[in-house]
């Protein structure tokens, strides 16, 4: 990872291209795709050292608006073209987009064999909870019950949790944030971007039109505060439109309290260490809804692995130097060979 | 017992090793074809595995057979063999159909006890009379006996005393066709190279078979076999999987592109991946995904990345390939997809070999997406095809499929090793510097070849945008526009039409006085070239054309089957390459040999069905 920490070398235009965006007005897509700009411009990787690969779906579109490598693939697979690309060409930062249909369901086997091997990519997870492109149908992460045109009765499934799914393959840097809030999307992309692994950024998109208002009951603006939970590394779990709450532990479980009632002080409320290798606090914390227990956003897993492509070019460098063979021929040659002499 | 007394010279022979899968008898083979090629003799092998990993112990689902021919005009391992090594009941009763009338037939006879003959299904104590042997073609062999005798003294416990049984058959074999010992020696201190003890044992034991054959065997006659003058040069033993991941290292290093594999395990193409996979000590990097998808998905990312990208796979995995292939056609991006064809539908007949995924690769795919296809025609061929499919596709930026099977996949040949130089240079059609300006788009074309130009990511100022949405011809921008799209679709034709100009004309085998022309494509070359010279020799001429390059088809293609009155496809399916020439050329009477049964042509259903199309014009 290549990073300009002083006066930054490339501003957020740097990354645009010249096409005109073509999301719906309204649609939260466009906040994210700013962000992204602006995160890019922040690590400082030169666009043309950046590649955008993406599958099928409102939001893989994004590679079109970038003035990166881009590279607008097919439904479901930009896990594992994205995978061929970063061990072909280590030297380039890899980002893929994808929706919760696009990764989760036709993509879903991609996506937890890239976690799974950690490769050095990082996926933007769009989740708005529906099949947009496609016009309204339900997707893997749409809630039991969830009515839409495929599902008119509502549907008899359970969803998918993104986190739960990058927990069980094993993952190394898990983050969340919600569209509207551009800052801390601005934060995880960077933190992602950042991180030598797979990075899986879930972000909670608004679809205007067929999902209007899916994550209101946790980012409307009257009950995010006390809602949402901002981890940041480090840091005391602390939420609340009064900062006031904080999350304790209940047995092995996490508890929400007040602080100053019930007996409980700030020194009750736990640290955020998002380094640890365990993921069993990470998990818990990535499994909160916004119900009982506030949904946290921020980095909530980043640990240190060897990334899959590394380990490639590692093993490929240890190889040709053990072997010492300098081309095709002389290593046939090294082998079982008989000569016919000229006469 | 065997009491002939001639010293028999012999163009080519062929034998057969069999015993059960844990006998060892693919080493017996591979060694015996080693030293045969090593004295001057043309080889090709048929290793002829059972589908089960361990069948049970002398059963007849258990045997496992290795054919080899070796000689002078060896095109095919052979129809039948002259000489059978059945190491127990179940091999004989297994593999006696393969032995041509009067060869000889070689057995352990300390193997065919009652228990053994149990096992495998015999019905009373005389195998020979059940199976309709006459026994004065049997030479039986007390191997086992023997193979204790020979290792008495060297300290070894009975089982591995045993597992080199099958050195000992080879001795014997090598005693009947005039094979130098020491060879086979060099060959046994090769593979035991790490276990010196078994080294030593194996070479004393081959050494005892040869004398045992010598001494008890003084008056019967031994076969010299007549050597081809090959090329000088260094050879080596080579199996079609091996030669196709090789000729994809040439390609590498002549194009200067790292190479990349994208596979998933499947029979019989997995051969590839573990060769490949090996080749780490060459760069190359072979990955194995999740499944077939994420095999050439893998691809065509480390194909727009700027590698030399290639999916290995067969029939079944070729389907679940299909949409990515299209995004490649639509990408305009080098991509190489080797099939090594096995019997299908479905999962249908795993190891056995076919020639059915034709229009499978021809048309395969949704929307109008034509590809270059490409077939090898023998083991050692798969080396040049594979060379051939990867120059196409990173000079003509396309996807390119390239059929082999599991015949030649797994059947071996010697092969000259190609020297430095003796293969071309690769030049991808990178962009041009007087292009690289802010007017560069990534579909812009060589007006002459219409190839686009290859950007390589990493490199300043060439950022473009890919993708399978349809893109406008002159901005490289999404572009519905239906005229527009018309256009793309006849550029990229257009573009896999042009290759014809940039690939070797169809070579006519015969002196060209045939009026009938048999066709072939593919693996089957080495049985059509055999059948068109022994019918030629019977007073049938008859010439060969036989096919590598299926499209776009050479550029005299047309000129070479109007030339014949009578036209013949041979092929293992139904008639798909027929179907492709009628439809492409309406004019030539077409007619067609077809055999579906997962095993390659005999020679001998050939020349039958040739002389069948005759008689029916009479």
């Amino acid at each position: 990872m290549q990073t300009q920490e002083n006066t930054p070398a490339y501003t957020p235009a740097d990354f645009k291209s010249d096409q005109a965006v073509r999301w719906c007005p309204g649609c939260g897509d466009h906040a994210i795709l700013n962000t992204l700009h602006k995160a890019m411009a922040e690590v400082g990787v030169p666009p043309y050292r950046t590649a955008v690969i993406s599958g099928i779906g409102c939001s893989s579109r994004l590679p079109y608006y970038m003035n990166t490598y881009g590279f607008h693939t097919i439904h479901g697979r930009a896990a594992a073209i994205a995978t061929g690309f970063k061990v072909a060409n280590p030297e380039m930062t890899v980002w893929q987009i994808s929706g919760d249909g696009d990764g989760l369901a036709i993509g879903g086997n991609h996506f937890i064999h890239a976690v799974r091997r950690n490769i050095d990519i990082n996926i933007v997870l769009f989740n708005n909870k529906i099949y947009g492109l496609t016009k309204g149908q339900y997707s893997p992460t749409s809630a039991r019950g969830f009515v839409s045109k495929s599902s008119p009765y509502g549907t008899t499934e359970d969803p998918f949790i993104p986190a739960e799914l990058v927990f069980g393959a094993r993952g190394t840097f898990f983050a969340r944030s919600i569209d509207v809030e551009l800052k801390t999307s601005q934060e995880v992309m960077v933190a992602a971007a950042r991180h030598k692994g797979t990075s899986v950024v879930e972000i909670l998109q608004n679809c205007v039109i067929f999902n209007n208002g899916i994550h209101n009951a946790i980012t409307d603006r009257t009950v995010r505060a006390d809602r949402t939970i901002h981890l940041v590394h480090g840091q005391k779990m602390i939420f609340g439109a009064n900062g006031d709450k904080g999350l304790v532990r209940d047995g092995f479980l996490l508890k929400a309290v007040t602080i100053g009632q019930d007996g409980y002080t700030m020194d009750d409320v736990l640290v955020h260490d998002a380094h640890t290798p365990s993921n069993f606090l990470h998990q818990q914390l990535a499994m909160m809804d916004g119900m009982t227990l506030p949904l946290a956003v921020g980095v909530i897993r980043d640990v240190e692995s060897p990334s899959y492509e590394t380990a490639v070019s590692q093993q490929v460098d240890e190889v040709k130097a053990a072997h010492g063979f300098t081309c095709l021929r002389d290593m046939i040659l090294a082998g079982d060979t008989w000569e016919v002499p000229a006469k | 017992m065997l009491d002939k007394t001639n010293v028999k010279v012999l163009d080519k022979v062929v034998v057969r090793f069999s015993g059960d899968s844990g006998d060892g008898m693919q080493l017996a083979g591979n060694i015996f074809t080693n030293v045969s090629a090593g004295v001057g003799n043309e080889v090709s092998t048929f290793p002829d595995y059972p589908a089960e990993v361990r069948a049970p112990q002398g059963s007849l689902s258990g045997v496992s057979g290795f054919q080899v021919s070796v000689g002078r005009g060896v095109h095919t391992p052979g129809d039948r063999c002259d000489v059978l090594l059945a190491m127990n009941p179940a091999a004989l009763k297994q593999n006696v159909r393969f032995l041509k009338s009067g060869g000889i037939i070689i057995v352990d006879s300390d193997s065919f006890g009652e228990a053994d003959l149990r096992k495998a299904l015999f019905a009373t104590n005389d195998p020979y009379t059940e199976l309709g042997i006459d026994p004065a073609q049997v030479l039986e062999v007390p191997v086992t006996t023997m193979t204790r005798a020979a290792l008495a003294d060297s300290g070894m416990d009975n089982k591995s005393i045993l597992k080199c049984r099958n050195i000992f058959a080879l001795g014997v074999v090598c005693w009947l066709f005039d094979r130098p010992i020491e060879a086979a020696c060099h060959y046994i201190s090769k593979k035991f190279a790490k276990k010196p003890a078994i080294a030593k044992a194996n070479c004393a034991v081959v050494q005892a078979g040869y004398d045992f054959g010598h001494n008890t065997h003084a008056s019967m006659s031994t076969y010299r076999i007549e050597t081809e003058d090959p090329r000088p040069g260094v050879y080596t033993d080579i199996n079609g999987n091996t030669a196709t991941a090789w000729g994809l290292i040439m390609a590498s290093e002549k194009s200067g592109r790292p190479l990349f594999l994208g596979s998933y395990p499947i029979t019989p193409a997995t051969d590839i991946l573990h060769e490949l996979a090996k080749r780490k000590d060459l760069g190359v990097k072979a990955c194995q995904m999740e499944d077939e998808i994420a095999g050439v998905c893998s691809a065509i990312g480390a194909s727009f990345a700027g590698n030399l990208a290639v999916t290995s796979t067969s029939g079944p995995g070729l389907a679940l390939k299909s949409e990515g292939i299209g995004l490649a056609v639509i990408a305009e991006l080098p991509l190489v997809v080797i099939d090594v064809q096995r019997g299908g539908p479905s999962t249908g007949l795993p190891t056995k070999t076919e020639q059915t995924d034709l229009m499978q690769a021809l048309y395969g795919r949704n929307g109008e997406s034509p590809i270059v296809v490409l077939s090898a025609a023998s083991p050692t061929d798969c080396f040049t095809m594979a060379f051939e499919a990867c120059r196409i596709a990173i000079e003509h930026m396309t996807p390119v499929i390239l059929l082999t099977d599991a015949f030649i996949a797994n059947g071996s040949s010697a092969w000259r090793i190609p020297e430095a130089g003796e293969y071309p240079e690769i030049r991808p059609n990178f962009v041009p510097e007087h292009l690289r300006n802010s007017s560069w788009r990534p579909y812009l074309r060589n007006p002459e070849t219409l190839v686009r130009y290859w950007a390589i990511p990493g490199t300043e100022g060439l950022q473009h945008r890919l993708g399978g949405l349809e893109k406008d011809a002159n901005t490289s921008a999404i572009s519905t526009d239906p005229v527009n799209h018309e256009k793309m679709v006849m550029l990229r034709r257009q573009k896999i039409a042009n290759i014809a100009k940039d690939i070797p004309e169809v070579k006519v085998y015969g002196d060209g006085k045939a009026d009938t022309l048999l066709v072939g494509w593919g693996g089957t070359y080495g049985h059509l070239r055999t059948a068109a010279e022994e019918l030629t020799k019977q007073g049938t001429p008859v010439d060969l054309a036989h096919f590598r390059y299926i499209n776009p088809l050479p550029a005299n293609t047309a000129e070479v089957l109007r030339r014949y009155r009578r036209v013949i496809v041979a092929e293992l399916n139904t008639g798909m390459f027929a179907d492709y020439l009628q439809a492409k050329f309406p004019d030539v009477r077409i007619e067609r040999i077809n055999k579906i049964q997962g095993q390659p042509f005999l020679v001998s259903e050939v020349i039958d069905g040739v002389r069948l199309n005759l008689s029916k014009e009479k």
